[in-house]
């Protein structure tokens, strides 16, 4: 727990070189594969960030776009008069404020209300945003102008998703990522084993929220005009969702299986089909949930477990031994 | 006299108009094993939740060793030195049984970690005789294994009070025995103890003092052989068809 292991060493240089090697990509292609390889590095940042509260939990938020949303609008309204890198921290903050509101009011009630709690915060947030724009303003949405290309836009996210995988790692090395899976496990056995289950759930989902933000934030002068249907729709909860759970939460990078497949086939089915995108979503729900109730790499594991099994069957007399 | 490591003053706790625990008092010696028995629906493991926090109660207080725990949250009475077993065992079912006691070892009262929590683990399960099974999941475990895990996830926080919530209810005769045995040599280390049990067997062959309640009410308290002779409790015991 405080060394590092030989595993994790090679991990951390295998990482570090993907890193490297996705960092040359827009060097290469600046058109429509940059522009597919952002999708894809901002739903890994999305999805690993998601994870990081709702994978130990079980709680699934569908919050996502409220923060996300909140990222982007604090770029959007601020941008007139502060500068960007202060802008995408702000729009962390925010999010982790609204996350924390929200834990404190939801965490302490079960798995099902805080899905539909979630859910409908998102929508509310919403609402009052774009009834507070038609009242103040003339226009629905604002307009997002920078200087940053796409490439700069795809480097920001790659450097966030590697913050998040390093965030992860190390609450996962530490009391606090043991007390989630305590947590996850049994909350009555936290909670008698001296774990204050309420604060530790609220501290994750801020800081998973704050990161949802931020990537809200990077991503705003992709689109020159934000405006509240897009930067708080509830396709992006229910996208980031599927695709975790299609990777699997278990693992820190389980929701990066399901990141890449699922974002090409939302890309193709989007260019293909434009009106069928909802359709595509259900079936993956459903076949998700059917096939693969631990993910991808849940399903991996079991394999594996398979493979590994006959050796060892340790539970054949339980009684002979005395204490 | 050794110092008292927990009293229960004059606490209450209804659920609507059921009164689970009325007015009930007693006190808990330093390295005594002590017994919480009645018939079923006495208010035993009502008692226990409030002990442990996982209720507040109404009325009257709780002190553990000079501190005021009632009224506090779960797990600060557990960082205080409550450590507590249930009923119906309760295991961390995705893990092993070393990282179940782990669990015990860094959040509650001790709060150890990294390779001194784990070697406290392994002390844990060799003493409740599970040495050399430490990476075998709970969930592929009997059920007297898992409560020698849920046990040893208990002392793994070095607890002031251990409370044992029927840990000897569903075994087996010969499992039985070593139960009972395991709970005498934790009491012989010195360990507090507080039992709520139905085998008298075990409350009579462990147990020095005990409490018994009926109907929410203490109605007896002292010398586990008196007590069972009063004629008060042969008759709680008697007039309640469904326990023996």
């Amino acid at each position: 727990m405080t060394r590092l292991s030989s595993g994790e060493v090679l991990t951390g240089i295998l990482g570090a070189a993907t890193l490297g090697v996705l960092a040359l990509l827009p060097l290469a292609d600046q058109g429509y594969y940059l522009s597919l390889a952002i999708n894809m590095v901002l739903f890994a940042a999305l999805c690993t960030a998601w994870t990081l509260f709702s994978g130990p939990t079980h709680y699934v938020s569908l919050a996502t776009a409220a923060f996300y949303g909140l990222g982007t609008y604090t770029v959007g309204l601020g941008l007139d008069y502060l500068p960007f890198p202060v802008l995408v921290v702000m729009g962390g903050v925010v999010a982790a404020i609204l996350a924390g509101l929200v834990g404190a009011a939801t965490l302490r009630i079960s798995g099902v209300y805080f899905v539909i709690f979630t859910f409908g915060l998102a929508e509310l947030v919403r609402q009052i945003v774009s009834y507070t724009q038609v009242k103040l303003s003339s226009r629905m949405g604002l307009y997002v102008f920078t200087d940053f290309t796409e490439r700069d836009i795809y480097w920001m996210l790659l450097g966030l998703t590697a913050v998040v995988f390093i965030t992860g790692w190390l609450i996962n090395r530490s009391r606090l990522g043991f007390a989630m899976q305590i947590i996850g496990n049994d909350e009555t056995v936290a909670k008698h084993s001296g774990i204050d289950t309420a604060k530790l759930k609220i501290i994750l989902f801020m800081i998973s929220g704050a990161f949802i933000g931020i990537a809200g934030a990077i991503i705003a002068p992709r689109y020159s005009y934000v405006e509240p249907p897009g930067a708080f729709s509830p396709m992006i909860s229910f996208l980031v969702v599927i695709m975790a759970l299609l990777g699997g939460t278990r693992k820190l990078w389980g929701p990066l299986v399901g990141v890449i497949p699922f974002t090409i086939v939302m890309d193709i089915v989007s260019v293909r089909f434009p009106n069928d995108t909802s359709i595509v979503m259900g079936l993956a729900f459903l076949v998700i949930v059917y096939l693969l109730p631990d993910g991808i790499t849940g399903r991996l594991e079991q394999f594996w477990a398979y493979l590994k099994k006959p050796r060892a069957a340790p539970e054949a007399a339980p009684v002979e031994e005395r204490a | 006299m050794t110092a008292v490591a927990l009293s229960v003053n004059g606490a209450r706790k209804a659920f609507g108009g059921l009164v689970a625990v009325n007015d009930v008092s007693f006190e808990v010696r330093e390295g005594e094993l002590f017994g919480l028995i009645g018939p079923n629906g006495s208010g035993k493991t009502t008692m226990l939740n409030l002990i442990s926090g996982a209720l507040r109660p109404d009325a009257g207080e709780i002190v553990l060793s000079g501190t005021r725990i009632s009224g506090m949250p779960a797990h600060k009475i557990a960082r205080q030195g409550v450590a507590r077993t249930f009923q119906l065992v309760r295991m961390l079912p995705a893990m092993d049984a070393e990282h179940n006691v782990i669990a015990g070892a860094v959040f509650g009262h001790r709060r150890l970690w990294g390779a001194q929590a784990r070697e406290a683990a392994h002390e844990l399960l060799a003493l409740v005789g599970l040495r050399g099974r430490e990476h075998v999941p709970v969930a592929a475990m009997t059920y007297i294994d898992q409560k020698r895990v849920e046990l040893a996830r208990a002392l793994a926080s070095d607890p002031r009070v251990l409370l044992l919530d029927e840990w000897l209810a569903g075994l087996n005769p010969s499992e039985l025995n070593i139960g009972i045995e395991l709970i005498a040599k934790l009491s012989e280390q010195g360990r507090t103890i507080i039992m709520v049990e139905h085998v008298m067997d075990a409350i009579r062959s462990l147990c020095g003092r005990c409490v018994v309640m009926n109907s929410g009410r203490k109605i007896k308290e002292g010398n586990v052989e008196d007590v069972l002779a009063d004629p008060e409790v042969v008759e709680a015991y008697l007039g309640d068809d469904d326990d023996a």
